[in-house]
């Protein structure tokens, strides 16, 4: 973006973009680069005792290098949480962003009944809180509380049963953000669009599936890539599930892993070492998702 | 049309970042416990982390009495979780003054030095404690880390009403323990006679040590780990059979299924600790006056031994700059009559300081059909015996629920989750550089 006007120079003119930049870089330093750098600092420590460990002096702070890192890569249970996350992220994907496009498409058509209603109440759930909307679940999964278990008689927190369960809660909390993420976009497509496709014969169907998701495209790739970041962070319902029942482990998934080393087992250094292995899985796997898509979605210029 | 979608696709980025940032973020902030700086004039400040119920009321009589030194109550929510907020504000250099500390979490805190030693401070109290519960908060070294504040002695609670109505014996050993669990499948198979928790460590802890456990134990200058001896394995073998065989449930304590399964009779025993009145009444109000204690059935026959669920100590942070202001009030809750008697009546708590549990008469109201309440605990109280904790309960406390959970779901052997628990503690000690015996 070169400006034409190069022939002014003038060192005021130098200085502005970084004045305008300032507050930027500031928050930018403060927040995110310096929580960073901090944890990077501790990944590459250790506290050391010696003897008893007790009283005062007996603890203090060592060097180690990569090896919390090496600790980290080489821990089995840190790659079975991914798996369990990975089989858990996929059904809440589909779910989710299946269920977000539906309700999407069928509120922005011409014809549908009680739209704003249907809307908000197909919203709502997200403003509920996670946990929340977790326990008020978990209470609907318990065996002796549960309405659902007089009907249907499945374990709901069973080893297997436990990952549909979780994956559940989450796609009741998150299709109502998706959708109107998605709804959104499909508002701003100009009418004429439509207009036109109905005017060559196509039915609401073809020309939702030949006009409407094709133009969405770009919106359904943003919202994965947000449900994707957003399934390998998942914490909350697997912990607030936690206490009641006996299948889900302190480290089911990784962020819980590294909550357990950082304030269970009180080591903050291999919680460090762990959260930024994570932050690396997470940077490869959504920016290999987008490059995967990129030409699709955004390469029609 | 190009700038629309952008504009509504950054909107839609922001809005996600926004919500994700709020979602993402850990719920549990600890509130700054702020102890402003020392001043030579003024009263000074003191705050408090504890989550006995109504202590602040407690507080108030203190403030009432001391107008130099005055506390704050900071109310926590309790449990592991509360220790690891200590330990966390304590490394992150604004602890509170003062700290409940569990015994099983004290060793912790000193391990991490953010517990001062109140030798000094305490020299007049030692006699008010019995050994046990004063090496508790020594862990047999010279220092003393803590004031013992209250103590669990485990008991053997039972429905008194449904035992009489099947014909159940009150079990004096685990043998007819498990004869009587056996026994009442067959009357009603739809209550069991208990549930194994693998929830909760606690219990776990205080079952073992009713058998003998050590689990940690110092000699000279190493630490000796002995959670997979005998004393423990029998423990889990003994639960492990009765899970196995169908006769004793194993939903974890202290969840709406196990409140509703108490409530409607579907549990009949619940070997638990002195305190447990207090969760009864809130849990099943339902079953008030039905309830009634006796002490834990034995391993012989004529035995009377018991061990420790619970109990905690007031502790003085290690970065307080009021340690002898914080030292007297920490003494004076623990050690005063008046105070103690507070604390049995208004925190429900059964205290630790010997002369305190002579004075105790009238029984908990939840058990007010069985008048010699206190007199039980007392006499169950002088067999419990406890060991020194080490200084990473937390991580043992971690392996013995991802053990249990393991081998509840997969039918796998109790022994084999003791040997993970004695396992992790071991590495976790090691990876630290704890001296250890071998």
């Amino acid at each position: 973006m070169t400006h034409p006007d190069r022939t002014v120079r003038q060192p005021g003119r130098i200085l502005w973009p970084y004045v305008f930049l300032t507050p930027a870089i500031v928050l930018f330093t403060l927040f995110l680069a310096v929580p960073i750098g901090y944890t990077v600092y501790l990944a590459t420590r250790r506290a050391k005792v010696s003897g008893l460990g007790l009283g005062r002096g007996a603890r203090r702070e060592v060097f180690v290098g990569f090896e919390n890192f090496a600790a980290a890569l080489a821990d089995a249970e840190l790659w079975h949480g991914w798996l369990r996350v990975l089989g858990y992220g996929a059904l809440v994907l589909v779910v989710m962003l299946g269920l977000a496009l539906l309700f999407a498409l069928l509120l922005d058509t011409a014809r549908v009944r009680l739209a704003r209603f249907s809307r908000i109440a197909i919203f709502l759930p997200f403003a509920v809180p996670g946990v929340a909307a977790t326990l008020l679940w978990g209470f609907l999964y318990l065996p002796s509380l549960s309405p659902i278990r007089e009907v249907l008689d499945v374990d709901f927190l069973g080893a297997t049963t436990v990952t549909y369960s979780m994956a559940n809660v989450a796609v009741w909390g998150g299709t109502g953000f998706n959708m109107l993420a998605l709804y959104t976009t499909l508002r701003a497509i100009p009418r004429d669009l439509y207009e036109a496709a109905r005017l060559d014969g196509a039915s609401e169907f073809q020309i939702a599936v030949r006009v409407k998701i094709p133009l969405l495209t770009p919106a359904i790739i943003l919202t994965t890539v947000f449900s994707i970041i957003a399934t390998i962070q998942v914490f909350t319902e697997p912990t607030a599930l936690r206490p009641l029942t006996n299948t889900i482990s302190s480290t089911w998934s990784p962020l819980m892993k590294v909550y357990r080393d950082a304030f269970v087992n009180g080591d903050l250094y291999s919680a460090a070492a762990t959260s930024i292995v994570i932050a690396a899985i997470s940077l490869v796997l959504s920016l290999g998702f987008l490059r995967v898509v990129r030409d699709r979605a955004f390469g029609e210029s | 049309m190009r700038a629309n979608r952008l504009g509504a696709a950054l909107a839609v980025a922001l809005t996600a970042a926004l919500a994700s940032c709020g979602s993402g973020e850990p719920t549990e902030r600890p509130e700054a416990a702020q102890s402003p700086a020392a001043s030579a004039q003024g009263p000074v400040t003191l705050t408090y982390w504890t989550w006995a119920p109504n202590m602040d009321k407690i507080v108030e009589v203190w403030n009432a009495a001391n107008p130099d030194v005055r506390v704050t109550v900071s109310k926590q929510a309790g449990g592991d979780d509360a220790a690891a907020k200590f330990l966390t504000a304590a490394k992150a250099g604004n602890p509170p003054d003062l700290v409940q500390a569990e015994y099983q979490h004290l060793p912790s805190f000193i391990a991490a030095d953010a517990v001062a030693d109140l030798k000094a401070e305490t020299a007049a109290i030692e006699k008010e404690f019995s050994a046990g519960l004063w090496g508790l908060v020594t862990l047999g070294t010279e220092s003393v880390y803590g004031i013992p504040q209250d103590s669990g002695p485990m008991m053997l609670f039972y429905r008194k009403d449904l035992f009489d109505k099947h014909g159940l014996k009150v079990p004096a050993t685990w043998q007819e323990y498990a004869e009587a669990a056996r026994k009442l499948r067959e009357k009603d198979p739809q209550a069991y006679l208990g549930t194994f928790s693998s929830k909760d460590p606690g219990a776990f802890t205080g079952l073992a040590q009713q058998a003998g456990a050590q689990w940690w134990s110092i000699s000279g200058e190493s630490w000796k780990v002995g959670i997979a001896d005998e004393p423990t394995r029998r423990v889990a073998a003994y639960w492990d059979g009765l899970v196995k065989e169908g006769v004793i449930d194993d939903m974890p304590y202290f969840t709406p299924e196990w409140n509703k399964a108490l409530n409607d009779g579907r549990l009949l025993t619940w070997p638990s600790a002195v305190w447990a009145p207090g969760v009864l009444a809130g849990n099943a109000p339902k079953a008030k006056g039905k309830w009634a204690v006796a002490p834990l059935p034995q391993w012989n026959a004529g035995e009377s031994y018991s061990g420790f669920w619970g109990g905690s100590s007031t502790a003085v942070s290690a970065g307080t700059p009021h340690k002898a202001a914080a030292a007297r009030f920490a003494t004076w809750l623990n050690t005063d009559p008046a105070a103690i008697g507070l604390l049995v009546e208004e925190a429900a708590v059964y205290p630790a300081a010997t002369k305190g549990q002579a004075t105790l008469g009238q029984a908990p109201d939840y058990f007010s059909n069985q008048p010699d309440f206190w007199r039980q605990a007392a006499a169950v109280s002088a067999g419990a015996r406890g060991f020194t904790f080490g200084p990473n309960v937390g991580v043992t406390y971690n392996a013995f629920k991802d053990g249990f959970d393991k081998a509840l779901q997969n039918r796998t052997p109790f022994t084999d989750a003791v040997q993970g628990m004695q396992d992790a503690t071991v590495a976790d000690m090691r990876k630290s550089g704890f001296q250890l015996a071998s």
